[in-house]
């Protein structure tokens, strides 16, 4: 069977800007992190410049668990790099953070059967290298799970 | 509510290039595949190629994203004169049924007596559907862009999949959108796929991004149409029977906005086409109910996302699409016939004004497959970022 893969890494890139970089050198440190308001508490995700519910530009990067629960997913087979890297099969994945409100994350899934995935899974983060030395939160099952 | 568009304002021509498949356009330009469009469109009308004064766009007048039609070629192109407006609707697709809804209000307001909306596409090595990858990173796509969610069927068919999960959708319902589509198309020389499409072809079919198959992806396509809109008054003395325009909205929700982008929508949005509030304030503006139109023409750039528009406008309860598709209501015969040129996914793929065409002729009784008296047609934009759209046009 076919284990899903990560995006092979050096093809990977990432821009940043101010309200996003804190959220790239915790995840670069291996650290799951996620903006929350430091007025009215509400998480977003994407880190952008005011929370959508009060406007405030305060924010505390609260420290998460890593912990994760699949929303929906898709599994595909084509090369994401036609020309430059060859057929492979990965998950695109939404996952929930419970730690987090509920916001959720666009990641892979990496290390599963695409015939076992079920949504509302457990899952836990790992952290993938990709180009500039940067990381990318990848998920897998929670073990035992 | 207010809506001081109904019935003011007709489209009175519609042009059309052959539709191509991706690539094969070539050696014509994209200015060229426009002018013939509206050349086409103002024969159609009766009407001179310089009367036109007016150009509403839509995806950011950047038709394909990449290519421009421009009003300043194109003017110079067919030599139109002088003009009163030139505007875009913002984004992508989803503002294509509302296009026909600015060239209202620029003739409402007096500012142009004939208006152009167009798209010309011209994918060449531009192709759309892998349009998401082949940008460099932004800030924002980088929370997206590294999952490998290069085109927009990815993010389709995570939410298609979500679907399947609250409501026991099955790959069936797709199927039978992607064969009804195929068999409106098969009869029509406009349309680039005729052959026949089997359930076990598509059951057997190629997967892209699971659950969506080759199939329920749209076609590839280049070609460009024109489509030409004045006033009501104007209207009646042109060449054409007039198709009035009822009611047209763009725009959408801050929880729909997030869908293509990071999949942060709330749970009822995230498995809808994010059309729901564009349905609610057309059917306000217009009096007018799901049960008072005689043709659909959704947005079916995926298979998964006509049956979610055709909850969101209110043809079956949400989440019981995949069954309302699967007993035949699309069809022909159906209770709601929809896409009867073929659409997106049979017919050819110029970003939603192909679907303003077959409206068009519909609502004349000109129709290849023609719904006997249809008399009032939704015409839909998106699913895609903010705007998305709807018109209700009528005969």
């Amino acid at each position: 069977m076919t284990r899903a893969q990560a995006i092979p890494g050096e093809h990977v890139r990432i821009a940043m800007d101010a309200w996003t970089e804190p959220y790239w050198l915790a995840a670069k440190a291996g650290r799951l992190v996620a903006p929350r308001c430091a007025i009215c508490g509400t998480f977003r995700m994407p880190p952008g410049p005011f929370c959508p519910e009060c406007q405030s530009q305060q924010i505390d990067w609260a420290e998460l668990s890593g912990e994760g629960v699949l929303f929906s997913f898709a599994v595909c087979h084509r090369s994401p790099f036609p020309g430059k890297v060859a057929d492979f099969t990965y998950v695109p994945a939404v996952v929930s953070l419970p730690d987090a409100g509920g916001v959720r994350l666009v990641s892979n899934l990496i290390d599963v059967e695409p015939e076992s995935i079920r949504i509302d899974m457990p899952l836990q983060v790992v952290f993938s290298e990709i180009a500039g030395g940067w990381k990318v939160p990848l998920f897998r099952p929670t073990r035992g799970s | 509510m207010s809506n001081p568009l109904y019935r003011k304002v007709a489209i009175v021509g519609v042009g059309a290039t052959p539709y191509y498949r991706r690539g094969e356009s070539q050696p014509q330009t994209i200015t060229e595949l426009a002018g013939k469009a509206i050349l086409a469109a103002a024969q159609d009308a009766g009407i001179s190629v310089k009367d036109i004064d007016g150009f509403a766009h839509y995806s950011g007048g950047g038709s394909g994203h990449n290519n421009f039609a421009d009003t300043n070629l194109i003017m110079e192109a067919l030599g139109i004169p002088e003009i009163g407006f030139t505007a875009t609707l913002t984004m992508g697709g989803g503002g294509s049924a509302a296009s026909i809804g600015l060239a209202g209000a620029a003739i409402l307001a007096g500012d142009a007596k004939y208006v152009v909306s167009l798209m010309a596409l011209q994918q060449g090595n531009n192709r759309l559907g892998v349009v998401l990858g082949a940008k460099p990173p932004t800030p924002e796509s980088s929370f997206v862009q590294p999952a490998g969610m290069v085109g927009p069927g990815h993010a389709m068919a995570i939410m298609a999949r979500r679907h399947m999960h609250k409501y026991g959708t099955r790959r069936e319902a797709f199927a039978e959108i992607a064969i009804t589509h195929r068999n409106h198309a098969m009869v029509r020389p406009t349309s680039l796929q005729k052959k026949p499409l089997t359930l076990e072809a598509y059951m057997s079919a190629r997967m892209i991004a699971e659950p969506l198959c080759l199939y329920d992806y749209c076609l590839e396509t280049d070609g460009a149409v024109a489509v030409i809109s004045t006033s009501a008054e104007r209207a009646r003395d042109l060449r054409q029977k007039p198709v009035y325009l009822l009611g047209s909205v763009h725009g959408g929700r801050r929880e729909w906005g997030r869908s293509f982008s990071w999949m942060n929508m709330p749970d009822d949005i995230f498995t809808s086409a994010g059309n729901l509030s564009i349905a609610r304030l057309l059917y306000e503006k217009t009096g007018l109910t799901p049960q008072n139109i005689d043709v659909a023409l959704l947005y079916d750039h995926f298979s998964p996302l006509v049956m979610m528009q055709l909850e969101d406008y209110g043809f079956c309860p949400v989440g019981e699409g995949g069954p309302f598709v699967e007993s035949g209501a699309i069809r022909m015969n159906g209770s709601i016939p929809v896409n009867p040129h073929g659409g997106n996914l049979s017919e050819g793929y110029v970003i939603g004004m192909t679907h303003v065409r077959e409206a068009v002729e519909q609502l004349r009784g000109t129709a290849v497959n023609q719904v006997k008296g249809a008399g009032l047609a939704l015409v839909t934009g998106g699913p895609a970022p903010i705007p998305v759209s709807g018109i209700i046009l009528g005969s």
